[in-house]
């Protein structure tokens, strides 16, 4: 079995029509983070609980709000998760939230009437943590560039951190899209479609590098069109490998695992569209740009 | 980069000898056995079965705590603070020692965090109280001069100068009138004092009577304003002249007053004022006693030396905790007690009056904390634990909570085994399908990949965390991209007209810059992920650590190893499978 034997697709030649694509994903992304009023931080960030709570018998929406505005907690949201007996109460208080929910469930629906588990981050913790989760991000992006910079000419590094920098603008306005929390799992899932693009980008630069060396007569356009046309078929496979995993996880991870699942989805797809249709020909624009000024230099 | 790719271009002198190829073989073998090893479940000190691989809190329940020292305003010295930190960690952990949990987590982060973690408990929140209660135990004489009594009045108009008149409660600016028998402490129906429920001393009407001379004093200075008494007007007389009572209502309210400067200004000379502990009913409703006491202590807490088991009263039911002074704390409490035989004395936890017993006769080595009516067994227990483990230096405040229950940890644990099961099946049909003998060599490499970070983890002592099964999910997916490319190579080395076996050589040199490069980008996002992360994360950037490493060299060593041995039991002109 073998996909795309000798392909030879002039992914050069539709860039701009990919330029377009991208400008569109990107805006999308940005007009539903617009609606929504910015993204949704989850607790982690934002400080506040969050209570999830299993009863072992039936019981509603409705019934919970009325133990809770027993204790002055009638802002706290409510959700059920699908048709079961799973509840998650969020809140944007800290302090005592925990020991009162606990309390007031222990009267309401006895000791062993449910199993629950909380998230209570205090305002500083999560200032901090939004602090921290920023600084990760800016260095993973600083490292790599310094990386890719000295295993590779400085404009592969420009190329590469332009594409990681595409998916990781439209994963943001994905996550707002599909209305995902961010949260500290959400972060963990950027950083690692972070890498999983850079990973793909990484191996048709290194094809590229590869074939500058070898065919030092060939246009540069050529070059980089061809090496994307050799590493295809690893770029399919490996992208399909890591779906299906991905795809059962999705599907079988349970509640609290699938917006991650679904935030590394996304970024696998994006993150290999960008290594084809933007890191190659950024890197080209690059190419052509820094030629035509040495030309017009020769002329003068 | 030059001296990588002469190293992996190197070619293999064909025929491989076989005795290389069993070493190869036994290498990988010896790892196997080892991380077979590592994954066999361990028996505990107990004899129970201790699971290989250690599972985060989310995975099998637990709690998560990260306290601070309480110090709001920015008070502390820095020296003052690292200290206060290193006692409380101290403290913490004997208290947890004493409750027993297996393997907790006590540790200091950064200069001024505590982090505590237990896992497999089933009572988060009394865990965690036991963790918060600062326990700092007094015995304090209650007073039972009139010193307080006559500086209300000046407490009074000090507490109306400061919060403004219009600023206090409507019902306490009238004249008091009690609604129940029990009298206001300077009103005219002192005489009416009631008896507290289930106490048997009643308060002598002598010293509830009220003040005249306080009365007048009000009334020549009084400047035409009406007679405010804001925090007399709902004290009420107690048991015995340091004891008052408070309506529970009006507890807030009064707490507010006992806040003011006026207070802290007027109050006599070694006086202060404590709540109890619970509430006590009297005359049909909830009351709040207020205890006048004197602030040198008799005797504190950090003078005990031992505290429990705690006991039962036979007589009342009531739970109690007996405890035993050091050879200094005798000496000091003898000389605290002897001549106060009669007197009431209170005993303060953490500034609540636990409760306050009379002292019937010169106490030394051994006595007894009553714990007040409505508490339960556990919570004297509970008590004596903390005792025991010694008290906070200063209180702590809880900055970041997460309790996990351990049956959602278990359902974690199932739906994520399945997720990985479902996962690799469809890889290794994907890898079969695609490379035929080579996608089988794949795939075997696949399993001894899955072996090795299994077994990394467990021999790390690394904790597996609920990221931490989906970063090991991805990374499965991920662990075939090396043998991709690798493969991808051949094919395109076979296709360039070369035999099977420089083919195979080629494509394994080729590929190495790649499968370095890309390997080493995830691993710096991974190193940055752990220094960022806490608990969780952490536990998804050790997997994607481990797993980089783990495919890193079963691609490059294990794959190879397979193909050497498929090499060389066919003929070399043969076309590949692949």
């Amino acid at each position: 079995m073998r996909f795309f034997r000798n392909a030879s697709y002039d992914f050069l030649s539709v860039r701009r029509k990919a330029y377009i694509v991208s400008a569109v994903l990107i805006l999308v992304g940005i007009g539903s983070l617009v609606l929504h009023g910015g993204p949704r931080y989850g607790v982690d960030f934002t400080g506040g609980t969050l209570i999830q709570v299993e009863f072992f018998e039936p019981t509603s929406v409705s019934d919970l709000r009325g133990v809770l505005a027993s204790a002055g907690m009638e802002n706290a949201q409510i959700q059920q998760l699908g048709d079961s007996n799973e509840f998650m109460i969020r809140t944007q208080d800290f302090e005592g939230i925990v020991e009162s929910v606990n309390g007031l469930f222990d009267e309401a629906y006895g000791d062993d009437g449910f199993t629950m588990s909380a998230d209570a981050v205090g305002p500083k913790v999560g200032s901090e943590l939004q602090r921290k989760a920023a600084i990760a991000i800016l260095m993973s992006f600083a490292l790599t560039l310094v990386y890719l910079a000295f295993r590779f000419e400085w404009r592969f590094g420009v190329a590469a951190i332009v594409a990681t920098f595409h998916d990781i603008t439209i994963a943001f306005g994905f996550i707002s899209l599909f209305n995902i929390e961010i949260t500290l799992a959400t972060v963990a899932a950027i950083l690692t479609i972070l890498g999983y693009s850079l990973n793909d980008t990484i191996v048709v630069f290194d094809r590229i590098r590869e074939n500058l060396k070898k065919r030092r007569k060939d246009a540069y356009a050529d070059i980089v069109n061809s090496s994307i046309n050799e590493t295809l078929p690893r770029t399919v496979l490996t992208s399909g490998t890591t779906l299906a995993t991905l795809l059962a996880l999705f599907i079988l991870g349970g509640t609290v695992v699938r917006p991650f699942a679904l935030v590394l989805i996304l970024g696998v797809m994006i993150g290999t569209y960008s290594s084809i249709f933007v890191a190659s020909p950024v890197l080209l624009e690059i190419e052509e740009r820094s030629r035509r000024k040495e030309s017009r230099k020769g002329h003068h | 980069m030059g001296r990588l790719r002469q190293k992996g271009t190197r070619l293999e002198d064909w025929p491989v000898s076989m005795s290389k190829i069993r070493n190869r073989l036994l290498v990988i073998l010896g790892l196997i056995i080892v991380s077979v090893y590592a994954l066999v479940p361990k028996t505990g000190p107990t004899g129970e079965k201790v699971p290989a691989i250690n599972l985060g809190l989310d995975l099998q329940g637990g709690m998560h705590l990260a306290v601070e020292v309480d110090d709001p305003d920015n008070t502390l010295t820095a020296e003052a603070k690292a200290q206060a930190i290193e006692t409380t960690l101290t403290t913490i952990r004997n208290r947890i020692d004493e409750f027993g949990v297996r393997e907790p987590t006590i540790q200091r982060v950064g200069n001024e965090r505590i982090i505590v973690e237990l896992a497999g408990i089933d009572d988060p929140e009394r865990a965690k109280a036991i963790v918060e209660r600062t326990a700092f135990l007094e015995f304090k004489l209650v007073r039972e001069d009139d010193n307080f009594r006559n500086a209300l009045p000046r407490i009074d108009r000090g507490i109306v100068q400061e919060l403004g008149a219009e600023n206090l409660r409507g019902a306490a600016i009238e004249e008091a009138e009690p609604e129940s028998q029990l009298s206001d402490i300077l009103g005219t129906q002192a005489d009416t004092a009631v008896e507290a429920a289930g106490d048997s001393t009643v308060a002598e009407p002598d010293s509830v009577e009220a003040d005249p001379t306080a009365d007048e004093t009000l009334a020549e200075q009084d400047t035409g304003e009406p007679n405010l008494r804001p925090l007399t007007g709902l004290l009420l007389e107690g048991t015995h002249p340091g004891i008052m009572l408070v309506a529970e209502e009006e507890v807030p309210t009064v707490e507010r007053y006992l806040a003011t400067e006026a207070l802290r200004n007027a109050l006599p000379r070694n006086t202060e004022l404590r709540w109890g502990a619970q509430a006590t009913a009297a005359a049909g409703a909830a009351y709040r006693e207020l205890y006048v006491l004197e602030s040198d202590p008799i005797l504190t807490g950090d003078l005990l030396q031992d505290a429990g088991p705690a006991a039962r009263d036979p007589q009342f039911n009531q739970p109690y905790v007996p405890f035993e002074t050091t050879r200094r704390g005798s000496r000091v409490f003898q000389r605290g007690t002897a001549p106060n035989v009669g007197r009431y004395m209170a005993i303060v936890l953490d500034s609540r009056v636990q409760s306050a017993p009379v002292i019937r006769q010169t106490l030394s080595r051994r006595a007894q904390i009553e714990m007040g009516g409505g508490s339960s067994f556990q919570e004297a227990q509970d008590l004596a634990l903390v005792l025991r483990a010694g008290a906070l230096p200063m209180p702590i405040r809880v900055v970041e909570e997460h309790s996990v229950s351990a049956s959602l940890g278990a359902d974690s644990i199932s739906q994520g085994r399945n997720a990985f099961i479902i996962g690799i099946i469809g890889v290794v049909l994907l890898m079969i399908w695609y490379y035929r003998v080579a996608g089988v060599m794949a795939v075997a490499a696949l399993c001894v990949y899955v072996l090795f970070v299994l077994g990394g983890l467990a021999g790390l002592g690394a904790t597996l965390t609920l990221p931490g099964i989906a970063g090991l999910i991805l990374s499965v997916g991920m662990a075939v991209d090396a043998n991709v490319l690798i493969f991808e190579r051949i094919r395109e080395e076979s296709d360039a007209g070369k035999t099977p076996r420089t083919a195979v050589d080629a494509g394994f040199a080729q590929a190495l810059s790649a499968i370095v490069d890309a390997n080493l980008t995830t691993l710096i996002t991974a190193a940055i992920l752990y220094q960022f992360g806490t608990g969780p994360i952490r536990g998804f950037a050790v997997t994607l650590v481990i797993g980089i490493i783990a495919s890193f060299f079963t691609a490059l060593y294990v794959t190879r190893t397979f193909f050497l041995v498929y090499l060389e039991r066919r003929s070399p002109t043969e076309p590949l499978s692949i």
